[in-house]
C-alpha cells in the first residue's frame, strides 16, 4: 500500500504542476494525469500464468496508485507474435493509447515493440528484455522496467564463480533467449565448463541430457530451462541420482511454478532482481496487499508489472503524457517506490540494479524463495554502449 | 436456400462495403482486420486449390505461407540494413519494392512446393497429409534454430514496402492491394477449376483409376496442382508478413496449417469462396468472442463442432445446399 | 562418449519410445478400427494426467491416481465418442480433424477453467524414486524402468487382445470390413464406443505416466500428438506391431540424434557452431526420418497397402 504521505505528496506534486502548467500555457491541461495504458500479454494457452501475474500485478499497481485517470485496457496475445501486432495496431488506431505494455515473451515483444515506438508510442516492458532493444536498436519511447535478458543469467554466472565452480555443466534451448543465457552466464563465470548443450525448444524429456551429464565429470550446472520445460528437467533431474549444486535463473525457479515442482527445486539458487522476502517497506506492502486480493504470493512478473504500474503513475503525476518529451523525461527519472528499493535507468532505458540470489525454501505448506545474498551489485547491461538515441 | 453465385457476390459485397464503411466511421482496425482476413482467404484459396479440387489434404501448406512470408522478410531486412544478399558471383541486393517481393515470394514457393509435391505425392491418404506435416515441421525446427534471420525471435520489417503510386501505409490503401490480388486470384482458380486441367483434377480426386486409365498422368496433374497451390499460398505470406511487419518461424507451424485448413472447411472444401469466408468468419468470431470472456475458445470450440455436425459442406454449403463436386 | 553413456542412452531413447508408444497405440487403433482422425487424443492425455495429479493429491495415493487416470480418460473417450464422433464415421476426414480441433479448444479451456492457469503438481510415488544399479554398472531411474516395463506389458496385453480375445477378434474384423460384420450381427457401435474409450485409456494412463516427470499444464498433450501420429505413420496405421516398432524407432532416433549429432559436428566445427547446427538437424531428425520411411514404404513399415 502506498502510504497516505506519499499519496499526499503525489497529489499536491501532481496540483502544482497543473497550475504550473496552466499558468505557463494559459489555457488548463486537460489530459494532465490522464493515461491511457494498452496491456497486451498472454492469458490463455502454455505460458498463461506469467502473463496473468504480469496483468494482476499491474492492475494492483494501478488501484494502488490512486490516479484515477489511468485506464488500462487488457488483451490476451495467446502467445501468437501476429496476434500480439494485430492487438497492438488495434490498441493504437483504435484505442488510442498512450502506452503499450504487457509482454511477455522476447520474440513478441521484438514484433510489437519498434512498431509501437517508430508510431509516437511509449513501450514499457514489464518483462522482455531482448539484446537488440536495448543496443541498436533501442529507441527514446522504449523502456524496460524487468532487467535486459543477460541479466538474471550474467548473476547466476558471478554466483557460481562465487560458489567455486569449477566445471559447470550448462544447458538452455536453442532459440535466441536460450543462446543469450548462456552468454550472459559464461560472462561473468569467465572460466572453464565442462559442458555446455542446446536443447529442443519445447523438449519434455531431458534423460539423454541428464546422462550426458552424468558423465561429464562436471561440479556443478546451470540451466535455463523456462516454464514447463525447467519443471521436467527439475523433477527428471532430482530423480536422476545426480547430486550436484544447480544454479539457474529465476526463470525456473518463480512462484508460478514453484508449485509444480515441489521437492525437486528445494535448496536451489537462482538469481533474480527481486524476492518476495525483500527487506523494504515497498515489497513488503506489494507483497501483502497481493495476497490479500488474490490469494497467492507474487512471483517476480507480478512485481516487475506492479514496478511498471507505478512507473507509469508516477510520470503521469508529474507530466502530461500527450506532451512526449516532457513524460519521457519523467519517466526516467523514475522518481516512485520500486519494491526493488532503489531504482535508476541506464541512458539505454534499462535498469541499472542488483541481482540478489536466493534459495528455494518451504515457507510452511508453500514453497517460496529467500534472499542468502547478492550475485551482482548496479550491474548494467553491455549493450546500452551499441545504444545511439 | 440462396444460390452459390449470390453468395458470392454477397462476400464481394461486404468486402467492400465493410472497408469503405470503416474508412467513413474512421475505424482503422477494422479495415485491418478485413485485411488480415483477405490475407488469410488468400492462403485458404490456395491450399484449396490442391485440397478441395484435388483432394490432396497437405498439412503443411505453412511451409509456402513461411516461405513466402520470408522472402519478404530476408529481402526487405537486407533493404532496411543496406546490406546485399549476396556479392559473389553476382551482386543481389535487398529491395522494398512489393511487386518485386511477390515475384521472388511466388517463385520460391512454387520451387519449395515443387520439391516437397514431387516426394509427397508419391503417398496418399493419411501418409501424404503427414509427409506434408512433416516437410512443414521440418522447416520450423530450421528456421528457430537458424540465427541468420532472428531465429525464433524473427525479424521485424519497421516500415512497410512499396507499391508504386500508393501510400501503403494508409491501411485502406493496402486492404485495396490484398483485396484485387484476392479477386484476381480468385478469378484465374476460377477459370482453372474449369478448365481441362481443373475438370482432369478433380476427376482425378473422384476416381483415380478412371482417370488413369482414360489416360490422364495423374501424378503430373496433382503436381502441378500443388506448385500453383503453393505459389499462391506463398504469396499470401508475403502479404502477411507486410501486414504485421514482422516475420517469424511461427508462419511454417502445424498450427498456421491446421488454421488455414479449418478457414476452408468452415467455409465449405471445394467452393470457390469457401476459404473466403471461412476466413471472415473465423476472425470476426475470434475478435468478437475474445471480448466475452477469458475463456472464449471454449465458445468457438462450440461454434465450430456445431458447423461442422449440422452444416453439411462448411458455411456455403450450410447455405446454397446445392451439391457441388463433394470431397468424398 | 564412452559405451556406458550410450548404453545409457539407448535406454533412454527406449524410453521415450515406450511412452510414445503407450499414446500412439491408442491412436492406431481408433483411426486403424474406426478410419477417424482425432487430434483431440492429445486432449486425453491432458485430462488423464491431471486426472492423476488431482487424484494425487486428494489420496496421495500413485497408484489410485493412476487408476483414476485411465477411468476418467476412458469416460471423457466414450463421452465424446457418443455425442460428437458417432457422428463423423461416415464423414470426410477433413471434417473429423474440424470437429476433433473443436474439441481440443474446448478441452483445454475447461481444463484451465477448472484447475487454472498454473501447472499442477505430480510426483513420482517414494516406492519408485532414486536409480539402481543395472548390469554393466550402468545407473538408472526406477521410475523409467518401471515405465518401460509397463509399456512392455501394455504392448504384449494389447497383442494379445487384439490377436486372442473375441473382442479382438471383432475389432479386426471392423478394421477390414465394417459393414460386414454389422451385417453379421455384432453391435459395431458398441464396439466402437469400446475402441475409442480403449485409445482415451490408453492416452490417459500414458499422460499421468509421463506427467510425473514432466509439467502437467494445460497444452501438454499437442506436442506428443504430432509424435504420436508421426509414429504410427512410420510404424503403419492399424497396427500395433507397427506403432511399437515406429515408437521406438522415433524414440532412439530423437534420443541418440540429440546426443550424437552435435558431438559428431564438432568433429569438424568449431563448438559453438556444432552445437547450433547438430541441434537443429537432431530437432528435424523424426520428420526426416518419417519423410524418408515413406518414399521408400509409402503405408509405413507394417502398414496395410
Amino acid at each position: 500500500m502506498i502510504s497516505t504521505k506519499t499519496k499526499q505528496t503525489l497529489k499536491a506534486v501532481g496540483a502544482a504542476t497543473a497550475v504550473a502548467l496552466a499558468m505557463t500555457s494559459g489555457a488548463m491541461a486537460d489530459g494532465h494525469g490522464k493515461v491511457k495504458v494498452g496491456l497486451i500479454t498472454t492469458l490463455t494457452g502454455g505460458g498463461a500464468a506469467l502473463g496473468v501475474d504480469i496483468r494482476d500485478g499491474f492492475l494492483l499497481g494501478v488501484q494502488q496508485a490512486g490516479n484515477d485517470g489511468i485506464e488500462v485496457v487488457v488483451e490476451d496475445d495467446q502467445r501468437k507474435p501476429d496476434i500480439a501486432v494485430q492487438l497492438a495496431d488495434k490498441m493504437i488506431q483504435s484505442e488510442n493509447v498512450d502506452i503499450l505494455t504487457g509482454i511477455v515473451w522476447s520474440n513478441l515483444a521484438l514484433a510489437v515493440a519498434p512498431a509501437a515506438t517508430a508510431q509516437g508510442k511509449f513501450y514499457i516492458s514489464p518483462n522482455a528484455g531482448p539484446a537488440q532493444l536495448a543496443g541498436k536498436g533501442c529507441h527514446k519511447n522504449y523502456f524496460n522496467v524487468a532487467w535486459q535478458n543477460d541479466g538474471p543469467h550474467e548473476a547466476a554466472g558471478a554466483h557460481a564463480k562465487e560458489l567455486g565452480f569449477k566445471k559447470p555443466f550448462i544447458l538452455a534451448p536453442n532459440y535466441p533467449a536460450g543462446k543469450d543465457a548462456l552468454t550472459g552466464f559464461k560472462r561473468m563465470y569467465g572460466g572453464e565448463l565442462a559442458g555446455e548443450l542446446y536443447t529442443k525448444l519445447g523438449q519434455t524429456d531431458y534423460a539423454a541430457e541428464l546422462a550426458q551429464i552424468r558423465a561429464a565429470d562436471a561440479d556443478g550446472i546451470f540451466f535455463f530451462l523456462p516454464g514447463g520445460m525447467g519443471i521436467s528437467f527439475l523433477k527428471q533431474y532430482s530423480d536422476s541420482g545426480i547430486e550436484l549444486p544447480v544454479v539457474g535463473p529465476a526463470f525456473s525457479f518463480d512462484q508460478t511454478i514453484l508449485g509444480a515442482v515441489g521437492e525437486a527445486a528445494m535448496g536451489i539458487h537462482n538469481t533474480a532482481q527481486w524476492s518476495p522476502d525483500l527487506d523494504n517497506a515497498a515489497s513488503k506492502a506489494f507483497v501483502e496487499s497481493f495476497k490479500a486480493e488474490y490469494g497467492r504470493i507474487p512471483s517476480i512478473y507480478a512485481q516487475q508489472a506492479f514496478d511498471t504500474a507505478n512507473l507509469i503513475a508516477s510520470a503521469a503525476a508529474k507530466a502530461d503524457v500527450k506532451d512526449m518529451d516532457a513524460f519521457r523525461a519523467a519517466l526516467l527519472e523514475a522518481d516512485f517506490a520500486s519494491t526493488r528499493g532503489d531504482f535508476k535507468f541506464a541512458p539505454n532505458h534499462h535498469p541499472i540494479q542488483d541481482f540478489y540470489v536466493r534459495e528455494v525454501i518451504k515457507d510452511g505448506d508453500v514453497y517460496t524463495n529467500k534472499i542468502i545474498g547478492v550475485a551482482l551489485e548496479d550491474r548494467q547491461d553491455v549493450y546500452g554502449v551499441d545504444c545511439k538515441m | 436456400m440462396i444460390r452459390e453465385r449470390y453468395l458470392n457476390m454477397m462476400v464481394l459485397a461486404l468486402l467492400v462495403l465493410v472497408p469503405a464503411y470503416a474508412v467513413l466511421m474512421d475505424e482503422p482496425f477494422t479495415i485491418t482486420l478485413a485485411s488480415r482476413a483477405v490475407i488469410f482467404a488468400l492462403a485458404g484459396v490456395g491450399l484449396n486449390l490442391a485440397l478441395g479440387q484435388g483432394g490432396l489434404v497437405s498439412f503443411g501448406h505453412a511451409a509456402y505461407f513461411g516461405m513466402g512470408g520470408y522472402a519478404m522478410g530476408i529481402l526487405a531486412s537486407h533493404a532496411q540494413n543496406y546490406e546485399p544478399l549476396m556479392e559473389v558471383p553476382f551482386v543481389i541486393e535487398g529491395t522494398n519494392s512489393m511487386p518485386v517481393i511477390w515475384l521472388v515470394a511466388i517463385v520460391a514457393s512454387a520451387l519449395l512446393a515443387l520439391l516437397i509435391g514431387a516426394l509427397s505425392l508419391r503417398t496418399t491418404g493419411v501418409y501424404f497429409i503427414m509427409v506434408t506435416l512433416a516437410f512443414g515441421q521440418m522447416f520450423y525446427y530450421f528456421t528457430i534454430s537458424w540465427p541468420a534471420y532472428g531465429g525464433e525471435d524473427g525479424l521485424s520489417i519497421y516500415v512497410r514496402n512499396q507499391f508504386p503510386g500508393l501510400n501503403t501505409l494508409d491501411p485502406i490503401q493496402f486492404y485495396g492491394i490484398c483485396f484485387v490480388l484476392l479477386l484476381a486470384v480468385l478469378y484465374g482458380v476460377n477459370r482453372l477449376n474449369k478448365s481441362p486441367f481443373g475438370l482432369a483434377l478433380n476427376g482425378a480426386h473422384q476416381n483415380e483409376e478412371r482417370a488413369l486409365t482414360v489416360g490422364i498422368n495423374v501424378y503430373r496433374l496433382r503436381l502441378v496442382a500443388f506448385v500453383i497451390s503453393g505459389a499462391i499460398t506463398g504469396l499470401a505470406g508475403a502479404l502477411f508478413a507486410d501486414l504485421n511487419r514482422f516475420v517469424s518461424p511461427t508462419m511454417f507451424s502445424w498450427g498456421v496449417s491446421g488454421e488455414i485448413m479449418i478457414f476452408i472447411i468452415l467455409g465449405g472444401v471445394a467452393r470457390l469462396f469457401g476459404p473466403v469466408v471461412g476466413a471472415a468468419v473465423y476472425i470476426m468470431l475470434e475478435h468478437f468472442l475474445g471480448g466475452l470472456s477469458e475463456y472464449w475458445f471454449i465458445y468457438l470450440g462450440v461454434i465450430l463442432l456445431f458447423v461442422v455436425l449440422f452444416a453439411k459442406g462448411g458455411i456455403i454449403g450450410g447455405l446454397s445446399k446445392k451439391e457441388t463436386r463433394h470431397a468424398g | 562418449m564412452t559405451t556406458i553413456l550410450l548404453i545409457e542412452q539407448v535406454l533412454n531413447g527406449l524410453q521415450f519410445g515406450v511412452m510414445l508408444f503407450l499414446m500412439a497405440a491408442g491412436l492406431t487403433l481408433i483411426f486403424g478400427v474406426m478410419g477417424l482422425i482425432n487430434l483431440a487424443h492429445g486432449s486425453l492425455y491432458m485430462i488423464g494426467a491431471f486426472a492423476a495429479a488431482a487424484v494425487a493429491a486428494w489420496t496421495g495415493n500413485f497408484l489410485l491416481a493412476l487408476m483414476a487416470s485411465l477411468i476418467v480418460a476412458a469416460i471423457a473417450g466414450a463421452i465424446i465418442e457418443l455425442t460428437v464422433i458417432r457422428r463423423l464415421y461416415d464423414r470426410d476426414h477433413l471434417d473429423q480433424v474440424l470437429a476433433t480441433f473443436a474439441l481440443i479448444l474446448i478441452f483445454s479451456e475447461a481444463t484451465r477453467w477448472v484447475f487454472g492457469s498454473f501447472p499442477l503438481f505430480l510426483n513420482i510415488p517414494d516406492a519408485l524414486k532414486g536409480t539402481i544399479i543395472l548390469p554393466g554398472g550402468i545407473e538408472y531411474s526406477l521410475y523409467r524402468l518401471t515405465i518401460i516395463l509397463i509399456g512392455l506389458a501394455v504392448a504384449v496385453g494389447l497383442f494379445l487382445l487384439i490377436s486372442k480375445t473375441r473382442v479382438g477378434m471383432r475389432i479386426r474384423a471392423g478394421e477390414n470390413d465394417r459393414e460386414m460384420i454389422g451385417a453379421l450381427g455384432v453391435d459395431i457401435s458398441v464396439l466402437y464406443t469400446m475402441v475409442f474409450a480403449l485409445g482415451a485409456a490408453l492416452a490417459g494412463l500414458s499422460g499421468a505416466l509421463v506427467g510425473a516427470i514432466q509439467s502437467v499444464e494445460v497444452g501438454m498433450g499437442e506436442p506428443v500428438l504430432i509424435l504420436a501420429f508421426v509414429v504410427i505413420v512410420i510404424g503403419g496405421i492399424g497396427s500395433i506391431k507397427g506403432a511399437l516398432a515406429g515408437a521406438i524407432l522415433v524414440g532412439l532416433t530423437d534420443t541418440l540424434g540429440r546426443t550424437m549429432l552435435p558431438v559428431i559436428f564438432g568433429t569438424f566445427m568449431e563448438a559453438s557452431s556444432a552445437t547450433t547446427v547438430g541441434s537443429a538437424l537432431a530437432s528435424m531428425l523424426i520428420y526426416i526420418l518419417m519423410a524418408g520411411v515413406l518414399l521408400f514404404k509409402p503405408t509405413g513399415l507394417f502398414g496395410k497397402a
